[in-house]
């Protein structure tokens, strides 16, 4: 593979509000540097509606409209349309929301927007809950986690059910570009954007961006954490382009799910049982996975 | 060009007219026509723009403030339940002062499931920061939204505005309709130059979180001086519009033999047209009573209700819509710009709810009784609901 590097134009600037240690706002420097400066931007409400600075400050270097929670694949919409129109062609429009704006609230307005097949890009960076509320359980936490409203408690009310798969709605949309992707491997998610780039249509890109104030761990492990979903498989980096899945990183020697949970304050209720269950689902994702890869490879 | 159109295809000929260049489309009962006739516009090349065949009114809205804020003019279309669901995305927009032209087929809300008309649903969206003007036949609606374009656009404006008409009374009605040419519409409304947009060349952004120390009450403070300063840009715009296009608008209140009356009724929408009728039959038999058809809800017309009041002994409010508040919302309105200003009495009859016809007939009975009640200078009931099942008052 040709070595890749990433570029030195900053489009975020010093000065945010996150968090320390915010896995988000590391996703939108790579995002912003692989698709540069031509580039317009929509924020529903979610942490990067606050992370750019209180008006009148602003740490992004590209244009934003800042929209309501549930709109992004609307607004996105009309972006383009409107950009379209003018003969603007050539900017790139990026939706960049949460993942309850995304699997959650803007599900239905995401659908619409991939099934009309805009020429858009759509970015959920997924903290795995409603982080900037506070920590709240959304459809794309995941299985065992504790949240503000999985509290445990004596019942062990915790967030049982699967993560929902946003990346795998979108491949049932058709449409040509999905992919995956996670700070510890910027290399990967910028070729990604740039592949993204070339192709006309809705692009889709589900971007782990760990939370060291959700996840309950040491700010100092953001790119710790984010390495282990992959190594550990229970995030696989991997693209789809026209249905055709590639899987971006095998690991060799996938390591235990157990060294990716036992990071992380949210998980550190559970029992080996809990985790053995966890492991299961993650092997068997993995293994639909590796199945979705060869067949899609077989049609050829 | 004299055509024969429905009210639906008169907004939409208004809005082709315009060339707005997004168009955002979901079918609602009975607005559906106009997005229907729209598509048919594009689809045989009549008609330039991009049309986003979105999947609920909330994402029509939403689309609209992205498209108008990236520096298009936009157009779409609603009723009701469609608009209630857009009621979060409205206040967006007046706030971010994006001056999208939207037309409203007046619905019912349901339960129980109504399609017809009921003045409900713009009623609730009074306080969303749009200009509302409400329309009395398909003429009006195809010219109130060119003119809402002018308007709203003005740089000292900047609100977006809703374009109203009755459900099926106009949405399915036919009438004889005089249609601009093109390029008399082009010559009054210029092209959109938009007060700020969504440039790569120039990054702002645009909605950002404000403190309670930032402006964001002065923004608010701007919206609220924007809306005293369209009462100028109204007049202005419907002056001009008259002269060039060979109309009769008032702006605010259409006022029909109000100078003698003793007794003016106050009215929104297609019950101006049926009220007149009324009037000049009563007139006929030496009753001297008077039509006020409001046209302007949002902003409210202040000086002209005023000065409507100091030529009339009584003004009796229709509502078709109820507020559950000191009587229905025209009413209110009105009774509170009177406060301190006129010593008569002001009544509110509320009927027609859900679609239900309001007829010459009834409309007399209430002219009888404000006039009764302006000789009488005694209001009996300030609130009362007309045409109810069983009621023998007004059957």
């Amino acid at each position: 593979m040709k070595k890749l590097t990433i570029p030195e134009e900053e489009y975020m600037l010093s000065g945010h509000t996150a968090c320390l240690g915010c896995g988000a706002t590391i996703a939108m420097r790579y995002v912003l540097k692989a698709l540069g400066k031509n580039t317009i931007l929509s924020i529903p409400a979610c942490c990067w509606a606050v992370i750019p600075g209180v008006y009148p400050h602003r740490n992004l270097e590209v244009p934003l409209l800042y929209t309501a929670f549930e709109v992004t694949g609307a607004a996105i919409s009309g972006i383009r349309e409107a950009l379209d129109a003018l003969g603007k062609e050539d900017v790139n429009v990026v939706g960049f929301a949460g993942d309850g704006g995304t699997a959650d609230i803007g599900l239905q307005a995401l659908s619409a927007a991939a099934e009309r097949g805009h020429n858009v890009f759509y970015i959920m960076y997924d903290n795995e809950a409603y982080m900037n509320t506070g920590i709240q359980r959304s459809g794309s936490t995941p299985m065992g986690a504790w949240t503000t409203t999985t509290p445990g408690g004596k019942k062990r009310m915790y967030k049982w059910e699967p993560k929902k798969n946003v990346a795998e709605i979108m491949v049932a949309h058709h449409i040509p570009y999905v992919a995956t992707a996670t700070i510890a491997y910027p290399e990967d998610m910028i070729s990604k954007l740039r592949r993204a780039k070339e192709i006309k249509g809705p692009k889709f890109f589900q971007i782990l961006s760990p939370c060291p104030t959700g996840w309950r761990y040491s700010p100092d492990k953001t790119v710790e954490v984010s390495r282990l979903a992959v190594q550990t498989n229970i995030f696989p980096l991997y693209e789809v382009i026209n249905g055709k899945y590639k899987i971006s990183i095998k690991p060799k020697n996938p390591k235990p799910v157990k060294e990716y949970l036992r990071l992380q304050g949210r998980f550190r209720h559970l029992t080996e049982e809990e985790i053995a269950m966890i492991q299961k689902h993650v092997d068997e994702n993995w293994k639909a996975l590796l199945k979705k890869e060869r067949c899609s490879q077989e049609e050829e | 060009m004299r055509m024969i159109l429905t009210g639906n295809e008169s907004a939409a000929w208004g809005a082709r007219l315009s060339r707005p260049k997004v168009i955002a489309a979901y079918p609602i009962t009975p607005q559906t026509s106009i997005i229907e006739t729209i598509a048919a516009f594009i689809a045989n090349g009549e008609m330039d723009a991009r049309y986003i065949r979105v999947e609920s009114e909330h994402s029509a809205m939403a689309a609209c403030i992205a498209a108008q804020n990236t520096g298009v003019r936009t157009y779409t279309a609603t009723s009701a339940h469609g608009l209630a669901l857009m009621h979060e995305v409205l206040m967006w927009a007046s706030g971010a002062r994006l001056p999208i032209v939207m037309s409203v087929v007046n619905r019912a809300m349901a339960p129980p499931w109504s399609v017809w008309t009921d003045q409900l649903d713009t009623m609730a969206e009074r306080d969303s920061g749009w200009i509302q003007v409400y329309t009395q036949n398909n003429q009006e609606v195809l010219d109130s939204i060119i003119m809402s374009y002018k308007i709203a656009e003005k740089h000292n404006i900047l609100m977006p505005t809703m374009v109203i008409e009755d459900a099926f009374i106009l949405s399915h009605t036919s009438e004889g309709v005089d249609v601009p040419d093109q390029k008399d519409v082009d010559d009054f409304l210029g092209e959109y130059n938009p007060a700020f947009k969504l440039d790569p060349d120039e990054p702002a952004g645009f909605g950002s979180l404000i403190m309670p120390e930032g402006p964001y009450m002065e923004f608010r403070y701007k919206m609220a001086l924007a809306m005293e300063e369209a009462r100028k840009e109204i007049k202005k715009v419907v002056e001009e519009y008259n002269e060039k296009f060979n109309r009769n608008y008032s702006p605010f209140i259409e006022e029909y033999r109000t100078e003698d009356a003793d007794a003016v009724m106050v009215v929104l929408g297609t019950i101006g047209s049926t009220a007149k009728d009324v009037v000049d039959r009563m007139r006929e038999k030496g009753k001297k009573v008077g039509v006020a058809r409001v046209r302007y809800f949002r902003p409210f017309p202040m000086d002209e209700m005023r000065a409507l009041a100091k030529k009339t002994d009584m003004i009796g409010v229709v509502d078709r819509s109820y507020s559950f508040g000191p009587g229905a919302d025209l009413y209110a309105e009105t009774k509170s710009v009177l406060y301190g200003h006129a010593n008569i009495p002001v009544k509110n009859y509320v009927m027609g709810l859900g679609g239900r016809d309001i007829t010459p007939q009834i409309l007399e009975k209430v002219f009888n009784d404000m006039l009764t009640i302006a000789k009488e200078g005694v209001v009996d009931r300030e609130v009362e609901w007309v045409g109810l099942q069983g009621d023998e008052r007004w059957s």
